[in-house]
C-alpha cells in the first residue's frame, strides 16, 4: 500500500505527475491509431456473429461425452443437413452448432442426434434460435445504445457542460470500436452475452470518465478568478488527483470480471459467463484508458478554444513571465501542487487551522526534513 | 524518530478540541453527518426487515431462471396480418398470453410462466420435469375458438341429477329483469330430460340484440319453445353416432387429463364433446354441433357495464360482415329450439368458455350476452372472444432447453466465479486501504446480503428468476459498489494529505464524496434502465441486477459506510492513524496544515516545474 498511497500523497500534492494534457497528441495518436485498425479490422474481417445471431441451433451434450468430436460432427451434418460445428468443452461435453436451420425441424435433429451419440435426448441441452430473433436482439441493443447516448449526454451537458458531454461522448464511441475491433481482429464470437457486456462498457467507461470530470469540475469552479493556472494545466491536475482512485476503481473491476472469466473460460468451457466477462475485461481497459487519456485532455482542448480561456491564459502568461522576471519563479513553484478549486473552502478551515497548530508543528517537525522537500 | 511520542500526547488534546470546533459545522450540514448512530440502525432494522419478510414469505432463495434450473423456454413473436401492424399492442398481447396460460397449464404443468417481453415477444418458461414437446405444440399452434350449438349438456361429475332442479330456480331469480320472462318459458316447456335446465341455471345470460327491447323476445322465445323441441332431438338423434354420445357419456369433466383429450383433434365441421365450468363452478360436459362461426369472425368484443337496461357487466361483440351472417343464421334457427338446444356455445380450445343462449335472430351484425357477470368474468369472456379475433400468429424465436445437470453447473459456476472475483475484491482492499477495508467489507457485506433478500423476496411478488445473465450483472456490480468506497477513502485520505486529522476529515470528504458518488452512480442507473426498459431476453435481467444493485449501492453508502466511518473515526485505532488503520498520515504523506494558511498571501509563480 504505501508505495501507491505515497504515490497517491505526491500525487495530491502535485510532486509527481503526468502530462496528460501536455502529451494529449501522443495519446490522441495512439488512439486514432487503434481506431483506425479497429475499423479496418471490422471492414476487412467483419465480426464472427454466433449461432443466435443467425439462426441455428446448439445441442450441448452432458459431461464426459464418449463420442469424439469429428464423430459428432458426422452425425449431426447427417442429421440437420446443415454444416456443423463441434467443439469438446472442459468438462468433456460437446458442444456441437448447426446454423441455418428452422426451429421446427430441431426436435428430429435432436433425436436423431442423440440415437447417433447413444445419449438419453432429455439430457441434451438445446438452444434453437430463429434467424430473427439475434436480430431483434441487435437491433434492441442499437436502440439502447442510441437512447442512452443521448440521455447521457444531455445529462452530462446538464450536469456539467456541452463540451464535457461531447468529450465523454467521443471517449465511449472510442471504447466502443476499440472493443468491436478486437472481436473482429481476434475472431471471438459474438453473442448476446457479448452484446451485454458491450452495453455495460457503456456505463462503466462513462463512471470513470464522470468522476474525473467531477473533479475538474470542482476544481475550475473559480478559474476566471485567477491567474495562476491555465485551463488545461487544471484539468492535468485534476487527472493526476484522482489518478489513484482510477487506477483503484479499474483493479477492483477488473478483479471480478477476471474471476468470470477464468471461470467461465476455464472451467466452463463457452457460455454466457465467459462472453460477457471477456468483452467486459476489453472494455474496461479501454474506458479507464479512454477516461484518463481522451476524455479530460479533450474537454481541455475545446475549452481552450473559448475566449474566456484564452484570456486567461494570456494573463498566466503575461503574470509568470513577469514573474519570471522577478526571479522568484523557483520558490513558489513548490506551492504548486495546492488545488485551486479548494481556496474558497479554506476560509472555512482557517479556523480550525490555528486551533490545530500545536500538534501540527511538533508534526511538521518531527517530519525528516527530505520529505519536506 | 521522535514523531510517535509527540502524537502520543497530542491525540488527546485535538480530540476534544475538535469536539468544540466541530460544534458549528455540525450545524451547517447536520444532515451529512449527524447521528451516525440513526442510520446504522435505520438499515440494520431494514435488513432485518426484509430477512424476516423472506422468512415469512417462505422464499429463502432467491427464483431461479431457466438456465440455472433446468427447464425448458421459449419465446414466440407475434406475426400480425399483413395491414394489420397495429395488431401487435398490449391488449392483444396481453389477451395472448391469459390464453396462452390457460393453455400451458391446461397440460398439468405446474408453475410454468407465461409472461411479454418488450412489445412483441412472449416468453413461455416450463420447469423442469414437463413434457417440453408437448407444451411447445401447444403454445405454437394459434387458439380456435368457435361458436357451437349445444345439442346436449348435463353437469358432469358424480351426481348430475341432484342438481338441475335447485339450480334452475337460482337462475331465474338472480337473472336481469329484462330476461326473466324469456327464460321462464323455456324451464316451463320442459320436456326432453333433467340436465337441460341445468345448463340454462349456470347460464342466465342471454344474447340479445343491444339494440332491441325486451318486449318481442319474450314472445318469440314461448312461440317457438313448442315447435323446436321435436326438430331438434330428431337431429341430435340421427346423427349423432353412437361413438360420440358413448364418448358423451364416459366423459368426466372433474377429471382434468380427460378434460384436455375431449374433442381433440376434431374438425370444425363435426360435432363433437367438450367440457366447461359454470358459473357455480361446476364442471359441465356438452355435445356439441359443428362449428357456426368462426373466431375470426368475430370483430371486436368488450366488456361494458350496462347502465341502461341495469344489465350489469355484459360482453358486446361486434361481427365482420360474414360473421354477422353466419351468426344472425345461427340465431335465427337456435332461436326457435327449447333449451338447452337454444345455447350456443363459445369453444376456446376445445373448452366451452360460455354457453349463452338465444332468445331471437340476431341481424344486426352485433350481439350482447347479459347475465350475473362480474366485471372480472365479463372482460376475460371479452377477451377470449377477440383472441379468435386477432390478426396475429406467433412464430418461435427461439428455444431454450437447458437440463437440470448443466443448470446447476452453472449456478455453481457463477457462484464460484462470484466468490473469487469477491476474495480477489478484497484482498487487493485489506493490501491497499488495511484497516479500512474492514469498513468497506463490511459494506459491501451488507450490500451483498440486501441484494440476496431483495432478490428472494422479487421472485415471489414481481416474478424476478434469477439467470446467468443476472448473476453476472451481480457480479459485475461487486466493482461497482466497491468503486464508491473507494471514491470516499480517496477523498478522506486527501483530507488528512491536506493535514486535517480523521475526524474533520471524514466530515469534509463527505459532501464532495457524495456528490461524485451520486453522479457515477446516476450514469450507470441511467444504463441500466434504458437497457431494462429497450432491450429484450437476457439483456433485460443482466440490466434489472445491474439497476437493483446500484440503487442499493447508494444505499449503503449513505446509510451504512459514511455512518460507519463516522464512528470508526472516533476509535482510537482510527484517530490516531495507526498503522494498520489506512489512515497513518504518515504513510500518507500528510502534510502539516501550517502551510495551508500562509500560502494565500504567497505571491503566485509560474507553474508546473514537475512537467518539465
Amino acid at each position: 500500500m504505501s508505495k501507491l498511497g505515497s504515490l497517491g500523497a505526491r500525487l495530491h500534492h502535485g510532486e509527481v505527475g503526468y502530462g496528460f494534457v501536455k502529451n494529449r497528441k501522443i495519446w490522441y495518436g495512439i488512439s486514432i491509431l487503434i481506431t483506425i485498425t479497429a475499423i479496418v479490422g471490422l471492414a476487412v474481417r467483419g465480426l464472427h456473429m454466433g449461432i443466435e445471431f443467425q439462426g441455428g441451433a446448439v445441442f450441448t451434450t452432458p459431461k464426459n461425452t464418449n463420442a469424439s468430436v469429428s464423430r459428432a460432427e458426422e452425425d449431426a451434418e447427417r442429421a440437420s443437413g446443415h454444416d456443423a460445428i463441434v467443439q469438446k468443452l472442459g468438462d468433456g461435453s460437446l458442444r456441437i452448432q448447426i446454423s441455418g436451420i428452422d426451429t421446427d425441424k430441431s426436435d428430429q435433429i435432436k433425436e436423431k442426434l442423440s440415437r447417433d451419440l447413444k445419449i438419453d435426448a432429455e439430457q441434451i441441452n438445446a438452444e434453437l434460435v430463429g434467424p430473427s430473433w439475434g436480430d431483434q436482439i441487435a437491433n434492441k441493443a442499437w436502440q439502447g445504445l442510441g437512447i442512452f447516448l443521448v440521455l447521457v449526454v444531455i445529462y452530462l451537458a446538464i450536469a456539467f457542460e456541452w463540451r464535457m458531454a461531447l468529450a465523454a461522448f467521443v471517449a465511449l464511441i472510442h471504447d466502443i470500436t476499440i472493443t468491436v475491433g478486437i472481436y473482429a481482429l481476434v475472431g471471438f464470437e459474438v453473442t448476446p452475452g457479448t452484446v451485454i457486456g458491450l452495453l455495460t462498457i457503456l456505463g462503466y467507461s462513462l463512471y470513470d470518465t464522470v468522476v474525473v470530470f467531477d473533479s475538474l469540475k470542482e476544481q475550475t469552479r473559480d478559474i476566471t478568478k485567477q491567474t495562476r493556472w491555465t485551463y488545461a494545466e487544471i484539468a492535468n491536475r485534476s487527472i493526476n488527483s484522482t489518478l489513484v482512485r482510477s487506477i483503484n476503481t479499474t483493479v477492483v473491476a477488473l478483479l471480478p470480471v477476471a474471476g468470470l472469466l477464468f471461470i467461465g473460460g476455464g472451467v466452463l468451457g463457452a457460455g454466457m459467463l465467459n462472453d460477457i466477462s471477456l468483452s467486459l475485461f476489453v472494455g474496461l481497459a479501454a474506458g479507464a484508458y479512454s477516461s484518463i487519456f481522451i476524455a479530460t485532455p479533450l474537454v481541455a482542448d475545446l475549452k481552450e478554444r473559448e475566449p474566456q480561456m484564452k484570456a486567461l491564459k494570456k494573463r498566466v502568461l503575461a503574470k509568470r513571465a513577469q514573474a519570471a522576471a522577478k526571479g522568484d519563479s523557483l520558490e513558489s513553484a513548490d506551492e504548486t501542487g495546492e488545488a485551486h478549486g479548494e481556496e474558497p473552502e479554506d476560509t472555512a478551515t482557517v479556523v480550525v487551522g490555528p486551533r490545530n497548530q500545536p500538534a501540527s508543528r511538533t508534526r511538521g517537525r518531527g517530519r525528516p526534513s527530505g520529505k519536506r522537500r | 524518530m521522535s514523531w510517535p511520542p509527540v502524537r502520543q500526547d497530542g491525540v488527546r488534546r485535538p480530540e476534544r478540541e475538535y469536539e468544540k470546533v466541530a460544534a458549528p459545522k455540525k450545524g451547517r450540514n447536520a444532515s451529512a453527518q449527524s447521528k451516525p448512530g440513526r442510520s446504522l440502525a435505520l438499515i440494520l432494522i431494514a435488513i432485518v426487515a426484509l430477512t424476516g419478510g423472506m422468512f415469512a414469505s417462505g422464499h429463502n432463495t432467491p427464483r431461479l431462471g431457466i438456465d440455472l434450473a433446468g427447464g425448458t423456454s421459449i419465446t414466440l413473436r407475434a406475426v400480425a396480418e399483413p395491414g394489420q401492424e397495429s395488431a401487435i399492442n398490449k391488449t392483444n398481447m396481453d389477451t395472448a398470453v391469459e390464453i396462452m396460460e390457460r393453455r400451458v397449464n391446461g397440460l398439468g404443468v405446474s408453475e410454468a410462466e407465461v409472461q411479454t417481453q418488450g412489445d412483441k415477444n412472449i416468453i413461455v418458461n416450463i420447469p423442469k420435469g414437463t413434457n417440453s414437446r408437448e407444451a411447445r405444440d401447444q403454445v405454437g399452434t394459434t387458439a380456435k375458438l368457435y361458436f357451437r350449438p349445444v345439442l346436449t349438456t348435463e353437469i358432469s361429475g358424480a351426481d348430475a341429477t341432484a342438481s338441475p332442479s335447485p339450480s334452475a330456480s337460482s337462475s331465474a331469480s338472480d337473472k336481469a329483469s329484462g330476461s326473466a320472462d324469456e327464460s321462464a318459458s323455456p324451464s316451463a316447456s320442459e320436456s326432453a330430460s333433467a340436465s337441460p335446465s341445468a345448463s340454462s341455471t349456470s347460464q342466465g345470460r342471454a344474447v340479445t340484440d343491444a339494440l332491441k327491447a325486451d318486449a318481442t323476445p319474450s314472445a318469440t322465445g314461448s312461440a317457438s319453445a313448442s315447435a323446436s323441441a321435436s326438430p331438434s332431438a330428431s337431429a341430435s338423434a340421427s346423427d349423432a353416432d353412437s361413438k360420440l354420445q358413448a364418448a358423451y357419456t364416459k366423459l368426466d369433466c372433474t377429471d382434468k387429463a380427460a378434460r384436455a383429450k375431449a374433442g381433440e383433434g376434431v374438425k370444425p365441421s363435426e360435432s363433437t364433446v367438450a367440457c366447461g365450468q359454470n358459473a357455480q363452478g361446476q364442471w359441465q360436459k356438452y355435445i356439441l354441433g359443428p362449428a357456426a362461426v368462426d373466431g375470426t369472425d368475430v370483430d371486436d368484443a368488450q366488456a361494458v357495464f350496462n347502465t341502461q337496461t341495469g344489465a350489469g357487466w355484459t360482453v358486446t361483440m361486434d361481427f365482420t360482415d360474414g360473421g354477422a351472417k353466419k351468426f344472425a343464421d345461427i340465431t335465427g334457427k337456435l332461436a326457435k329450439n327449447q333449451s338447452p338446444q337454444n345455447q350456443f356455445a363459445i369453444v376456446l380450445d376445445n373448452e366451452v368458455v360460455s354457453d349463452p343462449y338465444v332468445s331471437q335472430a340476431l341481424t344486426g351484425g352485433n350481439a350482447e350476452i347479459s347475465g350475473s357477470f362480474t366485471q372480472e368474468e365479463a372482460q376475460s369472456l371479452a377477451n377470449m372472444l377477440s383472441y379468435g379475433a386477432l390478426p396475429l400468429s406467433f412464430k418461435e424465436d427461439s428455444v431454450t432447453t437447458v437440463t437440470p445437470a448443466l443448470g446447476g453447473d452453472q449456478l455453481r459456476a457463477g457462484l464460484i466465479a462470484g466468490a473469487i472475483g469477491l476474495a480477489l475484491v478484497v484482498v487487493y482492499l485489506l493490501v491497499y486501504y488495511r484497516g479500512l477495508s474492514f469498513i468497506a467489507m463490511a459494506s459491501l457485506l451488507v450490500s451483498a446480503a440486501l441484494t440476496y433478500v431483495i432478490m428472494s423476496l422479487l421472485g415471489p411478488t414481481i416474478g424476478f428468476a434469477l439467470n446467468l445473465p443476472a448473476v453476472c450483472g451481480a457480479i459485475v456490480a461487486i466493482g461497482i459498489t466497491a468503486d464508491s468506497f473507494i471514491v470516499y477513502f480517496e477523498r478522506v485520505r486527501d483530507e488528512i494529505r491536506e493535514g486535517r486529522s480523521l475526524r474533520p476529515a471524514v466530515e469534509r470528504a463527505w459532501p464532495r464524496a457524495r456528490r461524485t458518488i451520486l453522479v457515477s452512480d446516476f450514469v450507470s442507473f441511467l444504463a441500466a434502465a434504458v437497457l431494462f426498459i429497450v432491450t429484450v431476453g437476457k439483456v433485460q435481467g443482466f440490466a434489472f441486477t445491474l439497476g437493483l444493485t446500484t440503487v442499493l449501492d447508494v444505499v449503503v453508502v449513505f446509510l451504512f459506510t459514511k455512518p460507519l466511518l463516522t464512528l470508526m473515526a472516533r476509535r482510537k485505532f482510527f484517530a490516531s492513524g495507526h498503522k494498520w488503520s489506512g489512515l497513518d498520515p504518515r504513510s500518507l504523506g500528510a502534510k502539516p496544515p501550517l502551510r495551508r494558511t500562509r500560502r494565500p498571501s504567497r505571491p503566485a509563480g509560474p507553474v508546473d516545474p514537475k512537467e518539465a
